[in-house]
């Protein structure tokens, strides 16, 4: 892979912890919602963040888009430090990279035509003409594969499926590097679903976008992503080229993920499953490893030595202290 | 095949009115349960799956109006039995419900314990069939069915591995992870020793590891306690893994019955088939199905997947094909993909 070639997002050390206050406004205890998240992400990939609910994987995707602020750590953009921005730059780099919600179709307003709510990125954000715009917003519409006639309509005149076009669209208009998806196909059926993907893929292509694809739906990341890291309590506890994780998980808790996704035709999760309990308390987790309340594999050294993501591989790390004696295999 | 079913839906037929004209929801649907089985319900929103499972418990909406068919439950007839009886009798009591969402079943203000003896004092198996009440507020929780009831709660809870069972019946219900409230749920499912369980996407809101959990421990249960299970899921993953049979739906209409195996092995109805292969796969590109769901209040004629079927014949469109298949293989299309009876041994 290009990886000497320099990275489109570099992120070092991110964390953000959320304050708990009792009832006087004092603060208690702290949520480690993310703590130490680094990774880079190469121009023209798709980088999968997945973990379950309170991982931190939709703060990280909320901090990368701006929209909550970090307390420590370091976010490049193609070499530009966009950490802490005020808000006129921080409009600045909107164009480059863009946020996308889990329905970006619920995103338009109802009370503007399709056209407009495609018209006013451009507006805010370039310096074309009124013609030049319609000329650039027509193309994108047809991109997302929506017949011209569509722009003199509104969200409620058209289906779901079709907002979500136009959700996408709109993003699109701005030609951005980084798209971050926030969970884009949580709660879709699969039909839909497999159609959301096909677009988002052709859009990859026809657009050069760059991709972190934030999800819970291990069997999506794995079609749609070519690295993917697993998060576990606010921390990637391992980040792997897809095939290579799925192959040969180092982690213990990435191959209890693995072998929780059921497999139609194979064997039923139901019988082999065996990861007891529940994930930590954010705001009380152990000493050590994060997973140790659950690891089959948890001795003295993890209660004792927090764990760094250290490689295993020329491009896997993983974040555990018997990453290498682990041998692979989701189904082992 | 000799032992009649314990759940026998034919051609149910109801719909809603709502401002826009009236939704036609469920469009003759064929159910058939047998005893102890597990019955996977499947379909994209909107199908009707979720519709049909209120309809088995009576507990639609006010709009809704039932056209016609039968609802046959261990030899009553659900839809012609006097309101009070089937209250009393079968709905909470030999029906029970599992929901889909754990965080809004519970009253967050009152105690666990509070809730689930609630639910005891009216429903429990102990109960007199004679034992009438003056109204909710006046009528006594007799102190030995309580104590027996409480015990058996108290088992239930330590059978669906909740830690400590007597310290989490003093506990609100925000004390509660989302996996240990679905547990708590299918325990008080389980508590009125019912026939059969509704479970209406009982995975859907928690995470990958806890579902795998949950649907261990619901299988486990059924088969233990012999129970019939109803479950409404739009993941195949999850009918995969725990049920003997599956329906699926499309648009209001049951489309294609199948045994588990037979069902992702040799898939009849075009419908079945394209709604596997959007399946997110490694090994092969994704594939959509083209076109969108119909609307319900002006659905097309015959059969409903037409519009979007590309085996689709004039007669499709003005007819809906009739259930043909062998054995416990019933697919209902004109031009079914391969012959039912070749794989229903």
């Amino acid at each position: 892979m290009n990886s000497d070639a320099q990275p489109l997002l570099r992120v070092e050390g991110l964390r953000r912890y959320f304050p708990v206050r009792n009832a006087f406004g004092v603060q208690t205890r702290t949520i480690k919602a993310l703590d130490d998240v680094s990774f880079d992400l190469r121009p023209g990939e798709t980088l999968g963040i997945v973990g379950e609910s309170g991982c931190g994987k939709t703060t990280l995707g909320k901090l990368l888009a701006g929209i909550h602020t970090s307390d420590a750590g370091r976010i490049a953009l193609e070499g530009t430090d966009i950490t802490a921005l005020d808000d006129a730059a921080r409009r600045a780099i909107a164009p480059r990279l863009q946020y996308i919600h889990q329905d970006p179709g619920n995103a338009l307003d109802p009370r503007w035509t399709i056209g407009r709510s495609l018209d006013e990125p451009l507006a805010t954000h370039s310096t074309m003409t009124r013609s030049e715009r319609r000329a650039s917003v027509r193309k994108t519409l047809a991109s997302v594969g929506l017949p011209e006639t569509h722009l003199e309509l509104y969200p409620h005149e058209i289906s779901g499926g079709q907002q979500r076009r136009v959700g996408l669209a709109r993003i699109l208009t701005l030609h951005p590097r980084l798209v971050i998806l926030d969970e884009p196909t949580s709660g879709l059926d699969i039909s839909v679903q497999a159609t959301v993907l096909k677009l988002l893929r052709a859009l990859q292509t026809e657009f050069q976008l760059t991709y972190l694809f934030i999800s819970h739906d291990l069997s999506v990341v794995q079609i749609m992503c070519d690295r993917i890291a697993v998060m576990y309590l606010g921390r990637i506890v391992e980040i792997a080229p897809t095939k290579e994780l799925f192959a040969t998980p180092r982690h213990p808790y990435t191959r209890s993920l693995l072998s929780a996704i059921p497999q139609i035709g194979g064997r039923r999760v139901t019988d082999t499953f065996t990861l007891e309990g529940e994930p930590a308390d954010a705001s009380n987790l152990p000493s050590g490893c994060r997973f140790r309340s659950r690891c089959p594999k948890a001795a003295a050294v993890c209660a004792e030595r927090d764990p760094i993501l250290e490689p295993v591989g020329s491009t896997h790390q993983a974040a555990c202290h018997f990453a290498d004696t682990a041998q692979g295999g989701a189904n082992a | 095949m000799i032992a009649e079913p314990l759940l026998e839906i034919g051609d149910l037929r109801l719909g809603f009115r709502t401002e826009l004209g009236f939704a036609r929801v469920l469009d003759g649907v064929n159910l058939t349960v047998g005893r102890g089985r597990i019955m996977g319900l499947v379909g994209e929103s909107g199908c009707g799956k979720t519709t049909l499972a209120r309809a088995i418990l009576a507990v639609l909406a006010p709009n809704a109006r039932i056209e016609g068919g039968t609802v046959r439950f261990d030899g009553m007839d659900l839809l012609g039995l006097p309101r009070a009886r089937f209250e009393h009798e079968v709905k909470g009591r030999r029906i029970t419900f599992v929901p889909q969402d754990p965080y809004g079943a519970f009253n967050p203000l009152f105690r666990v314990g509070d809730q689930i003896m609630e639910l005891m004092k009216w429903k429990s198996p102990r109960r007199e069939p004679g034992e009438r009440g003056l109204g909710p507020l006046l009528t006594r929780y007799p102190s030995a069915r309580r104590k027996a009831d409480r015990d058996a709660v108290l088992a239930l809870l330590d059978e669906v591995q909740i830690p400590d069972p007597t310290r989490a019946l003093t506990k609100l219900p925000g004390e509660f992870s989302g996996g240990q409230r679905q547990r708590l749920l299918i325990a008080m499912a389980l508590m009125t020793k019912p026939d059969l369980i509704i479970a209406d996407e009982p995975t859907t809101a928690l995470d990958v590891t806890i579902q795998a959990q949950i649907l261990k421990l619901l299988k486990r249960l059924a088969r233990q306690h012999g129970v019939t299970i109803l479950l409404t899921t739009h993941d195949l993953g999850t009918a995969y893994e725990i049920c003997d049979e599956i329906t699926v739906m499309y648009a209001g209409q049951d489309v294609e019955t199948a045994p588990v195996a037979t069902f992702f092995k040799h898939p009849c109805h075009p419908y079945t088939a394209r709604l596997l292969e959007s399946l997110p796969d490694p090994n092969r590109e994704i594939r959509e199905i083209g076109g969108e769901v119909p609307s319900l209040l002006a659905p097309p004629q015959g059969c409903r997947f037409h519009p979007r079927c590309e085996r689709a014949t004039p007669e499709c469109t003005t007819d809906r094909p009739p259930a043909s298949g062998s054995g416990p293989h019933i697919v209902r299309c004109y031009h079914p993909l391969t012959v039912a009876t070749q794989v229903s041994s």
